[in-house]
């Protein structure tokens, strides 16, 4: 076999496992392979389960073959995920397995339960090949507040690869899974897939149970597919969305089987943008965005019109209140959620000799959680405390109503989508922005709205800026995922020709050397400079 | 917005149950200012007529079926203790007494 199966999309695989082109093993073991060499260098993977996922791979082919004596239909009917590669953020429950949500505070934990994610992989008899790095509890944008470690862009190996979902969004984009789950609560799918020149969807609120997730900010946690096409984070949406009664907030409203059949042809998916009307929120555009970013999404938008796409200027008045009354509502649920890691059912545990209970919680604590959730921790204990509640929380609700109702107005004018960047960056060095924490959050400007509002988006790559990836992002209302990755496979054939399409991450072939530096080097030396 | 004296830090802290260093609260005092400073953005908007989001897909009163399902298995939950005793998870004493 001449083809290096790494270099193929999910879809594609699943063609040729079905041929019996190629066995599930042969492609756990190609890509295994490539995440054991480049783990040194990137530091994606917290954990790579070569054993487990060669027994899944196994059990996959063991599928095909019955499937392939039975008859093509029995081959046709085989799951889209059948026996490929996937990279599960380690915040989701794998039963037997580590969940250390990037945090020392769960270093040793074993998760006693498979979460729905998991489980929905399971039926479908994909094959998990381990946990991937994330910023600390998904609090981050960088992944640089790994309690193991940063994470290196494939695209620059000094440069972070977005976060929270960093590890997932790296592992996809340098070909070591076709697939990657995420979270997203202000940004941790689509701003990691933007940097790292993949496609990240955030579904809308209560598409996906968050049953076996550790919880960061409850009322806007998404969980949400990471691939390298539209048609591929649709498959793998299609796999996990649905509800489930173990968590309650997921809704039942029925998951479209069109995700499956997204068109291959480029003529078909193209054709779907005539007279659809695309909104550019012009708040999206202003401050602090690289020209860079703001020309490949001018460029893109420009693209999409000469397509039949009809642009029109919108306005979401509220979006400059947004990124404050996130950082008073994510850090009060982040403080009630975190309120659990006590030391005493499971976790890091400090018992000190003599001393009573507090004293206890207080070092373990202490010594669990890092600094940015310590922050997070603090902010909401004091917005949610006494006399301050009104002022602090109460208001960042009302400013939520106000956010959601920019939306809402919006789609109700008759706006299909809207069209914005997804970061207002490219992928930054190590360190540039962890001395201050407003410049990281302000990282998320353009993608936590929609997780005020509970609806949904998409972030795929639409080009370079300083030879980095910029991400282009459709945002739709409630349950519009399906129109947000038709949207999305409508630009990719228009751009389907276009140069960068055919480029891959710049600094791969470096990240196969065993002797270069790790992450966690390569961000002392950056800091030390 | 008032600011955060550094003995606010340090009550906040212990309400919050994090034991932190001196470092880490003269560090705090300073970001937690920061941050608490663009909160006051939100005093330009007059929400007095506007109600509240607490969640944004309006599901409400989600109740399931009262019937009887397995629970975890018990080993695979004391798996993560740090102190057992037979089915039990020893916790730390909170009402005085002989500490274990």
């Amino acid at each position: 076999m001449t083809t290096d199966v790494t270099r193929l999309l999910g879809h594609e695989l699943s063609g040729r496992l079905r041929t019996g082109d190629v066995s599930s093993r042969e492609l756990t073991l190609a890509h295994l392979e490539v995440a054991e060499r480049q783990n040194h260098a990137l530091n994606a993977w917290l954990v790579i389960e070569r054993d487990g996922a060669l027994a899944q791979a196994d059990a996959a082919d063991t599928r095909l073959a019955a499937a392939r004596a039975e008859g093509p239909r029995a081959v046709e009917e085989l799951h889209p995920l059948l026996g490929l590669p996937i990279a599960l953020k380690d915040l989701v429950s794998v039963k037997g397995g580590q969940c250390t949500a990037g945090s020392r505070i769960l270093a040793g934990y074993v998760a006693p339960y498979d979460a729905h994610v998991t489980e929905r992989l399971r039926d479908a008899g994909a094959v998990i090949l381990g946990k991937t790095n994330m910023d600390e509890f998904a609090m981050g944008s960088s992944n640089e507040y790994s309690a193991f470690g940063p994470v290196s862009n494939p695209w620059d190996l000094d440069s972070v690869p977005g976060g929270s979902s960093g590890g997932s969004a790296a592992a996809v984009a340098a070909y070591h899974a076709p697939f990657g789950i995420g979270t997203d609560t202000g940004g941790s799918i689509r701003q990691p897939a933007a940097l790292s020149g993949i496609v990240g969807l955030k579904p809308t609120y209560g598409r996906v149970s968050r049953y076996g997730i550790v919880a960061f900010a409850s009322s806007l946690d998404q969980i949400g597919p990471l691939a390298r096409d539209a048609r591929d984070a649709a498959v793998l949406l299609h796999a996990v969305a649905g509800r489930d009664d173990r968590d309650s907030t997921s809704a039942p409203v029925p998951v479209p089987d069109d995700l499956l059949r997204l068109p291959d042809s480029d003529d078909e998916a193209a054709s779907w943008l005539r007279g659809k009307r695309l909104g550019l929120p012009r708040e999206y555009f202003v401050k602090g965005m690289e020209p860079g970013v703001e020309a490949r999404i001018r460029e893109a938008v420009t693209a999409l019109e000469a397509a039949g796409a009809k642009i029109e200027e919108v306005s979401l008045p509220h979006t400059d209140y947004g990124l404050a009354a996130y950082y008073i509502v994510v850090p009060a649920e982040a403080s009630a959620n975190l309120a659990r890691y006590d030391g005493v059912r499971y976790g890091h545990s400090v018992r000190l000799p003599g001393a009573d209970f507090i004293a206890d919680y207080l070092a373990t604590r202490g010594e669990g959680f890092g600094p940015e959730v310590k922050r997070r921790i603090m902010l909401g204990t004091y917005a949610l405390s006494a006399g301050y509640y009104d002022s602090f929380y109460l208001k960042a609700q009302k400013v939520r109503t106000l956010i959601k109702r920019d939306f809402d107005e919006v789609f109700e004018s008759g706006i299909d989508a809207l069209v914005a960047p997804t970061s207002p960056s490219v992928a930054f060095k190590f360190g540039a922005r962890t001395a201050d924490p407003v410049a990281m959050y302000l990282s998320d400007a353009c993608t936590l709205p929609a997780n005020m509002a509970g609806i949904a988006g998409v972030s795929l790559p639409c080009g370079l800026s300083d030879d980095l990836p910029v991400g282009l992002q459709f945002l739709g209302p409630p349950w519009s995922e399906l129109e947000l990755l038709r949207f999305g496979r409508a630009y990719e054939a228009i751009t389907a020709s276009a140069e960068w399409r055919a480029l891959e991450p710049s600094q791969l072939a470096l990240a196969d050397d065993p002797a270069g530096p790790t992450p966690t080097e390569r961000a002392a030396a950056l800091a030390a400079a | 917005m008032a600011g955060l004296t550094r003995s606010d830090v340090a009550h906040v802290a212990f309400l919050a149950r994090l034991r932190l260093t001196d470092e880490e609260l003269d560090r705090l005092e300073g970001q937690l200012n920061h941050i608490l400073d663009q909160y006051a953005k939100l005093l330009e908007l007059d929400t007095s007529a506007i109600p509240p989001t607490a969640q944004t897909i309006e599901l409400e009163n989600i109740l399931r079926d009262d019937v009887a399902a397995p629970s975890l298995a018990v080993e695979d939950v004391l798996r993560n203790a740090r102190v057992i005793e037979g089915d039990f998870i020893v916790v730390p004493p909170i009402l005085g007494g002989d500490a274990s």
